[in-house]
């Protein structure tokens, strides 16, 4: 259990993309793993730096995608043929091409519905507050400012030498993130 | 920094596509201090007053139409589907554009989408929300929409699924679902700057909720970046069966003037060509009340006018095509149609559209219209009005002469058809309206990006 006033970790504030890609690899080769980068836009290779390959959500929008095509079509074939099947005009129960329509939007309406649901749940948002909040100048991080987080839960965590280590990356500041 | 090799795109001899000098911060003041720093020009609330005025036709016209019934509008046999339809089509249409440049040019790698991206993407939802109005009061019965849907009811019949409608319904809701997610994933970043930057607690607290708590995470980018990219890839194929499934209404039946296979083509090219004109309509407008001539700069215009021309261009080759196979064909209920179409009674309209749709996109083949804004802006208008005529022709002029002369009919727009139309409208640019005043007109955090691509500047 976490009280306020622990220490959740540091943060330090870096003025560029460049510098926080550079920190985030000598950080990572200094043997820190628990860490988290926050950029104002999507930096190339930063998250590859923090040791983050692969993306589960491709498989998730595939899955959606599968899940709406059956589904549509198991649908209207359900309802035409077995639940009330009704003869107009000769035409046979199960038209396979007239099915195609609403079998098409199913698959892209759950496709793009596990899309974005998917991408919420997997970065585990909505979540109100996540104690870099705390610090001021994390506000900066949605406009110009780009932070890297090293957190006290990493075995090589220490509030001193981790301070100066990470002021020897050339941050514009270092503070303190309570929990 | 300063000199880096950065990838140029085409065309770097005209306009940019971002002004030069901008910083990460002033590039995200600009914008989010006209929802922030409420730095709203004064004329925003006349023309807010006059579409909620506009909005208040809609709101009394719906509610005669709900107390009367169908009979106050022109329609009857032959002619049921009128104005409703007519509006139906030409505003589910301009949402075209919108999707095409959020998802089609994100795909193409077009930087220029960066700007105009967010506020086609909103009229691509009010759109679709107008479009949406007019096939549910149609139905005569509006309080039964749901009908529609597969539910399980007490009557046991299911929807009939060979039924172009019943496509349609599927069509309009997922098009309008996926362009409404598309567009708030997109807005996702841009909430959580503003909720950093309000001052005003209420204000705050509204943007944090529905920024989620997003806090720019590295991962969390990665994943948005995908997702964002999937749903491009999945909305681009989506918007062309959109307008497919439209044309099928018309083209699945027998009737001479809609029984045609070009019609899916046609109505997609035509879909996305209104589309543009009104994406124009709508930023020259805002580009000049908000002053964001070096966001959304000549290049931007000149563009959208090229795919102005390149759209219209395949109408006009719908309409060709049209005309030619009616006298190909030699069928002799379709060569009357087309005589009819030309000389009828409803032939000036459709003289309007050529004259709209054909003609007046052709002086955009010069690159001094191109770059005219007022000319620009005028051409455009004329296309919204050409392509809502020609929708009205499809609709009315093929349907009020059928096979048999005793069963044609002619159909009068009455009062309450035309205060609908002015009503969706309304609704359209009050929406509009809105969306200026409360949510950032570009994506903030996309140009932020575009800025660090483009000047390799990240701070000042």
């Amino acid at each position: 259990m976490s009280r306020r006033g622990d220490v959740y970790g540091l943060l330090a504030e870096f003025g560029d993309p460049e510098g926080i890609l550079e920190a985030v690899r000598r950080a990572r080769e200094a043997g820190y793993r628990r860490m988290d980068a926050f950029t104002p836009f999507p930096v190339e290779g930063l998250a590859e730096e923090l040791g983050f390959h692969r993306s589960a959500v491709p498989a998730v929008v595939l899955a959606g995608g599968l899940i709406g095509a059956a589904g549509g079509y198991l649908l209207q074939y359900w309802l035409n043929v077995v639940d009330y099947p009704i003869n107009v005009g000769g035409r046979p129960l199960h038209s396979a091409p007239m099915f195609i329509i609403v079998t098409f939007e199913l698959t892209i309406l759950v496709a793009a519905l596990f899309a974005v649901l998917g991408m919420l749940a997997l970065n585990k948002l909505p979540m109100p507050y996540h104690p870099v909040f705390n610090v001021p100048d994390f506000a900066l991080a949605s406009t110009n400012r780009f932070f890297l987080a090293v957190e006290a839960a990493d075995p090589r965590f220490d509030p001193v030498r981790t301070r100066e280590f990470l002021q020897g990356l050339g941050a514009k500041g270092v503070w303190d993130v309570e929990t | 920094m300063a000199d880096e090799t950065i990838p140029r795109v085409s065309g770097e001899g005209a306009a940019p596509v971002l002004v030069p000098g901008y910083t990460l911060r002033t590039v995200t003041d600009k914008i989010s201090s006209i929802v922030i720093a409420r730095k709203i020009p004064w004329t925003w609330w006349p023309g807010f007053g006059l579409s909620a005025l506009a909005l208040g036709v809609l709101v009394v016209s719906v509610a005669a139409l709900f107390y009367w019934g169908v009979g106050i509008w022109g329609i009857n046999r032959p002619v049921m589907w009128g104005f409703a339809i007519t509006n139906f089509v030409w505003w589910i249409g301009i949402g075209h554009a919108g999707t095409l440049i959020s998802a089609f040019l994100l795909l193409m790698r077009q930087q220029w989408r960066t700007s105009i991206n967010r506020f086609a993407e909103a009229m691509t939802i009010f759109a679709v929300i107008c479009a949406g109005l007019f096939p549910l009061l149609h139905l005569g019965r509006p309080q039964f929409f749901y009908w529609l849907f597969p539910y399980p009811s007490v009557y046991n019949v299911w929807p009939q699924f060979r039924s172009p409608l019943v496509w349609d319904v599927f069509a309009v809701s997922t098009y309008f679902t996926v362009s409404l997610l598309f567009w708030y994933v997109g807005l996702i970043p841009d909430f959580a700057t503003l909720r950093d930057r309000a001052t005003r607690r209420w204000v705050k607290a509204a943007y944090g909720v529905l920024s989620m708590g997003w806090r720019g995470s590295a991962s969390h980018w990665k994943r948005f970046e995908t997702a964002y990219l999937l749903l491009a890839g999945l909305a681009t194929p989506l918007v062309i069966s959109v307008h497919t499934v439209v044309s099928f209404d018309f083209s699945i039946s027998l009737l001479p003037g809609w029984h045609s296979t070009i019609f899916p083509p046609y109505f997609v090219a035509g879909a996305i060509f209104s589309g543009f004109a009104m994406v124009i309509t709508l930023t020259i407008p805002i580009r000049a009340a908000f002053k964001l001539h070096d966001f959304v700069t000549e290049r931007h215009l000149d563009n959208m006018a090229k795919l102005l021309l390149t759209t219209g261009l395949i109408v006009a080759y719908g309409y060709l095509s049209e005309t030619f196979m009616a006298w190909w064909g030699a069928d002799p209920y379709e060569s009357s149609m087309m005589k009819d179409r030309l000389q009828g009674i409803y032939g000036p309209v459709y003289w309007v559209v050529l004259a709209c749709n054909v003609g007046v996109p052709q002086v955009l083949w010069f690159a001094g219209a191109r770059k005219n804004v007022p000319l620009l802006f005028v051409v455009a208008l004329l296309i919204n009005v050409g392509m809502w005529a020609e929708r009205f022709v499809i609709v009315v002029q093929s349907l009020h002469r059928d096979f048999l002369p005793a069963a044609w009919h002619l159909y009068t727009p009455t009062f309450w058809d035309w205060a609908t139309l002015v009503g969706s409208l309304g609704l359209f640019s009050t929406l509009m309206f809105l969306f200026v005043r409360f949510l950032p007109v570009i994506s903030m955090s996309e140009m932020r990006a575009l800025v660090h691509q483009r000047q390799g500047k990240a701070d000042a």
